[in-house]
């Protein structure tokens, strides 16, 4: 099994994978950050409450959660054709994984902000702070160790998502595996789709955990 | 010129499923400019809400609170976010930014008020170096001791040039050593600075300490108010004397046989009183509880005495105490 043509396709699934993982998160972050922010901020514990706009808010990122991947994949097709002109291949899975992902994101970041000390807030609010400052320079900044974290959660949970896309002719190494391990019986070529995920997300959780550690200032 | 704050008729209310409760009940009070005021109470007396209440940190319910002639409830966002940038706060828990190196903590008040960052750095360096702790300006506040930390944010305040500062239990969190050195700091920020200190706690030792004027809050209302050596040497109500006593606590086992508390100030501390009124009556008396406390530079001392069983002689004895013009309560319902 071992010809060119099947490393060439192994090198293009995981190159396509990251490339869907990576484009996902960086999408998902640019909806579901200010989300999440929202979310902090309008909570009725937060610093600017606003209860209608948090049970809209809330509400959305409810619903999102509730569909099942595999049939929002499915769902938003007309969705992806009017945004990537296709609906299969790694560009047009970026569009599903973006909004199940998105909310998904919004959760953890409102929940990363939401555990920075209530004090330092009020230290900020003491001093004349305004909410843009609030956000900036407290809550995004004192909590930039879980927001990390959460940045690699969401990698790993993006990347095992990607991979289901396969079933639709999504592209990447999901796609390869039920292709061959699936549908042709190939499970060796299965057995290394699947080793190449596991090296994939060990080494972006490493990659996360560490980075988020040196970043990290609260330990003396 | 007036008073630097002034508080009317403030009531702070707040709902919980059990009904209403005020924390802050119809409280009136003034503080003149370059005061260092204490308040004063137990736990759960309101008086976090009541300091709260002076930056809008909480919003009153009713009432007035001016700073300078302008009463905060009545400002909008914006000036209300200009008028705290004149009254710096600090905290029991320091309140520090944990992500933040120790100068960038003291940069970040001059940040929010649009101030450049090199201008910045150069005077927190120097409010560090007032604080004692220009050398840590590269540590982050978790390689910080409470006493340190405590300064970071003193020095913090000060970077915001305030007019008025306002300490929540600003020493609670600390051993007795560093909180002396803490209020010692404060004590020299407001002569250096001018700046007028409002000081919340639960310390009689505290007000002692450092503070001018003193209001005693019970329950949610102000007891009473006043210099700190009248309610030393004459508290009004049972609120007052409930604190001044806890300062020497083993006096809470000494109920049973008649007892008075006798303060002593400035010249009185030099007749031997107690000598004398031995003599005098020929009957001798038990010394339960003494020390000298210094307030605003003047020894100050405090005995609890306990008299002779007989009545006349112990009445002839606080009759002499009194011609003596010492400070006389009696305590027999301390309990």
């Amino acid at each position: 099994m071992w010809d060119n043509e099947m490393i060439t396709m192994l090198v293009d699934g995981t190159v396509d994978t990251l490339y869907m993982t990576l484009m996902s998160t960086l999408f998902g972050y640019i909806l579901g950050l200010p989300m999440g922010i929202l979310l902090a901020v309008t909570d009725k514990e937060g610093i600017r409450p606003n209860a209608f706009l948090y049970k809209i808010l809330d509400f959305i990122a409810n619903l999102v959660r509730s569909i099942p991947f595999l049939i929002l994949l499915i769902l938003v097709i007309p969705i992806t054709k009017a945004i990537v002109g296709k609906s299969y291949g790694p560009s047009a899975t970026v569009v599903p994984l973006v909004i199940a992902a998105a909310p998904f994101i919004a959760r953890m970041v409102e929940s990363s902000l939401k555990e920075v000390d209530r004090g330092v807030i009020e230290a900020a609010m003491s001093m004349g702070a305004n909410t843009t400052s609030i956000i900036w320079k407290v809550l995004l900044a004192e909590a930039r160790t879980s927001l990390l974290v959460g940045v690699t959660i969401a990698i790993g949970t993006i990347l095992g998502y990607s991979a289901m896309a396969g079933v639709v002719g999504g592209g990447g190494l999901g796609d390869i595996a039920i292709r061959y391990g699936y549908y042709r019986y190939q499970t060796d070529v299965m057995l290394v789709t699947i080793v190449i995920l596991v090296l994939l997300v060990q080494l972006l959780q490493g990659l996360g955990m560490m980075l988020s550690k040196r970043l990290d200032k609260r330990r003396a | 010129m007036g008073p630097i704050i002034k508080v009317e008729h403030l009531k702070k209310v707040f709902q919980s499923s059990a009904g209403e409760t005020a924390a802050v009940d119809d409280v009136n009070f003034s503080i003149e400019k370059g005061d260092i005021f204490g308040i004063i109470g137990l736990s759960g007396a309101g008086k976090s809400t009541l300091v709260r209440c002076l930056n809008l940190l909480e919003r009153p319910s009713s009432g007035k609170v001016f700073i300078g002639d302008k009463n905060l409830p009545d400002l909008s966002e914006a000036e209300l976010r200009k008028t705290r940038q004149k009254i710096g706060m600090i905290f029991q828990h320091f309140n520090l930014l944990m992500q933040r190196t120790v100068l960038d903590n003291v940069c970040f008040p001059m940040e929010i008020a649009g101030m450049k960052k090199k201008e910045a750095r150069k005077r927190a360096l120097e409010f560090l170096k007032t604080v004692g702790l220009e050398e840590k300006a590269r540590s982050y506040p978790a390689q910080l001791s409470g006493g340190q930390k405590q300064r970071v944010a003193i020095a913090r305040v000060l970077a915001s040039d305030p007019e008025i500062l306002l300490c929540d239990e600003a020493t609670s969190a600390l051993d007795p050593q560093t909180t002396k050195s803490i209020l010692a700091l404060l004590k020299k920020i407001n002569q250096d600075f001018g700046i007028t200190i409002v000081v919340i706690t639960h310390e009689m030792s505290v007000i002692q300490e450092i503070c001018s004027h003193v209001a005693v809050l019970d329950h949610g209302k102000l007891a009473e108010s006043g210099s700190v050596e009248a309610l030393f040497h004459a508290p009004k109500t049972e609120a007052a004397r409930r604190l001044i006593l806890n300062a020497g606590s083993q006096i809470k086992q000494m109920h049973g046989k008649r007892l008075v508390r006798i303060t002593f100030s400035g010249q009185s501390s030099f007749e031997p009183v107690i000598g004398n009124v031995v003599l005098l009556y020929k009957t001798p008396l038990n010394i339960l509880y003494a020390d000298t406390k210094n307030i605003n530079g003047k020894a100050e001392g405090e005995m609890i005495l306990q008299l002779p069983e007989d009545r006349l002689t112990a009445d002839k004895m606080v009759e002499y105490f009194r011609q003596e013009k010492l400070g006389v309560e009696e305590l027999e319902d301390v309990g």
